[in-house]
């Protein structure tokens, strides 16, 4: 009996209060995790049971792809932009300056340019869908939608996830040209480099593994950035401040999600 | 049986208990009102007569069908013959006055042709006094309109119960008189089963044939207007009296 609460008092505090929090955020990763994956069988269930939303899924794609395609190409022309600088500098002191075409070509096609547009598609349209429908279920429209005997799945998360789940590969690929281009410019510019030369060692390299892991990888990307998005405004409530509180949580938890999914990804790919 | 009956219904989300045992019997035809404090689960059990949330334990009768039981394509059939009217009317931000109205119709009679459903909308609009505002966007009207669009959206399937979730709140004298004028005509008119939940006395015992107040977790008294007016239960007094506001 005495020894018992001996042993309690020897635990350092901070001790339990650690591993404590560790059980406590465990527990809420594996109930997000659950309710993420109820989402998607719910998902499916609609496809198979409800007419499938034809218009909505056009108004996503216009919302999602179109209206995004500026800015993830001036991101895509930017990480061209910069990654030959830094190439350039970094070959330079080997005198390879000749291989920038292939590294960078890689580089973009393989990495960065699906990445960084998954990341921009879940800042812009993550959030946005997040906002539209957290402050839809604050203000019991989706509760309505339902009770007006609709599936809210079918009307609102459908073509939301289908949208984004296509956009971001095509996105990605305007993003994975401009790169290229933009990279070619400068490498011209800053090196004896010719375009024609920068473009033949890109296509000579970059092979259809490498452009194709790399595009693969974003249908996931978009995926995940479509459910957390949709699951995330379905979570939210207490008013306006559970909307701006949902919507960060959205972007934080789909970009944590794209580079997570990117490692894995990627090594997967690797062991074709 | 009666045609609507919370039978020992149980419901807590998380830890936090909102009914125990509850039981209430709706006769066909009447309009109730079911008052009580705010958060005290008024508008969960509108929620859980139309299915959107799931009780613990206990039975809800509907027309001799146990709501609890049903599966997704009888919850949609038996949510056809209700009109529910949301807190904030819950209108689609995104649609006109005209989509709004229209929606319920596309969704349970998809069989219908444009012409009907535009002839349906301009008259419900008309029966809420708003025959104008079809083609403007909800943002674009005020409270009072916003509850009476939502409204002409709750009976555009002639349903046979509606459902009034805090119907006057927040709105000025006016408006709250041609909303309480509005339950009382459409009850009149169409014979509807109306169950109205509020937290507004005066509002509840205009449009009234009974009243049931919802206190500590369960329906606490069931009676008409006089016999509410008039009881001598304390909890009921202090709440008619306006001196409980969070119970
Ligand atoms: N979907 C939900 N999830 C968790 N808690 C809820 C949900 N809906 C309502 N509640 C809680 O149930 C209680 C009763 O809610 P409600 O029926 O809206 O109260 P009111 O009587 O004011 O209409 C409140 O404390 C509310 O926070
Ligand atoms: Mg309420």
């Amino acid at each position: 009996m005495a020894d018992e609460s001996l042993v309690a008092k020897e635990v350092p505090k901070g001790f339990q209060v650690f591993f404590g929090d560790i059980g406590q955020a465990f527990f809420t990763g594996m109930g997000y995790i659950g309710g993420l994956a109820t989402l998607v069988l719910d998902i499916f269930r609609s496809l198979f049971s409800d007419p499938y939303p034809l218009n909505d899924t056009v108004k996503q794609f216009e919302e999602v792809g179109l209206k995004s395609t500026s800015l993830t190409s001036l991101i895509g022309l930017f990480t061209g932009l910069v990654i030959a600088v830094q190439f350039i500098v970094g070959l330079e002191r080997f005198g390879l300056q000749l291989y920038t075409g292939q590294i960078v070509g890689i580089a973009i096609t393989r990495e960065l340019g699906p990445v960084l547009t998954a990341l921009m598609v879940a800042a812009r349209v993550g959030a946005g869908i997040t906002a539209e429908i957290g402050s839809m279920n604050v203000t019991e429209q989706v509760q309505a939608i339902e009770a007006m005997g609709a599936n809210p799945i079918n009307k609102l998360v459908v073509p939301r996830v289908v949208a984004t789940t296509f956009c971001v590969p095509i996105l990605a690929v305007i993003a994975d040209i401009i790169g290229i281009l933009g990279a070619m410019v400068i490498t011209t510019l800053e090196t004896e480099v010719g375009g024609k030369y920068f473009l033949d060692q890109v296509t000579d390299t970059v092979q259809m593994i490498d452009f194709g892991s790399g595009i693969a990888k974003t249908f996931f990307f978009g995926f995940f950035i479509g459910i957390i998005a949709c699951y995330q405004g379905l979570q939210t409530r207490g008013g306006t401040e559970g909307v701006g509180r949902s919507t960060t949580l959205s972007v934080v938890y789909s970009s944590i999600c794209i580079f997570v999914a990117d490692f894995f990804l990627t090594k997967l790919f690797l062991t074709f | 049986m009666e045609f609507i009956e919370f039978q020992n219904l149980n419901k807590a989300f998380d830890t936090k208990v909102i009914y125990t045992d509850l039981n209430l019997k709706i006769h066909k035809g009447e309009t109730i009102t079911i008052i009580g404090g705010s958060g005290t689960g008024k508008s969960v059990m509108l929620k859980l007569l139309l299915g959107l949330i799931e009780a613990d334990g206990g039975k809800i009768i509907f027309d001799d069908k146990d709501v609890t039981t049903l599966d997704r394509e009888e919850l949609i059939s038996i949510r056809g013959r209700f009109g529910m009217l949301f807190q904030g009317g819950a209108l689609f931000d995104s649609m006109t006055v005209y989509e709004n109205v229209a929606y319920p119709l596309r969704e349970h009679f998809p069989e219908y042709e444009e012409e009907k459903v535009g002839k349906i909308v301009q008259e419900k609009l008309e029966v809420v006094g708003l025959p104008d505002v079809a083609e403007m966007m909800p943002s674009d009207l005020s409270g009072g309109m916003k509850k009476r669009v939502a409204l002409a959206r709750a009976i555009a399937t002639d349903p046979e119960v509606i459902l009034y979730d805090e119907p006057t709140t927040g709105l000025d004298p006016t408006n709250t008189n041609r909303i309480n004028e509005l339950i009382i005509g459409l009850k009149k008119r169409f014979q509807v089963t109306s169950i109205v939940v509020t937290h507004d006395m005066n509002s509840a015992f205009k449009v009234s044939d009974r009243l049931a107040l919802l206190y500590n977790k369960k329906i606490e008294i069931v009676g008409s207007k006089e016999e509410i007016d008039q009881s001598t239960n304390e909890v009921v007094k202090k709440f008619i009296n306006g001196e409980i506001e969070e119970l």
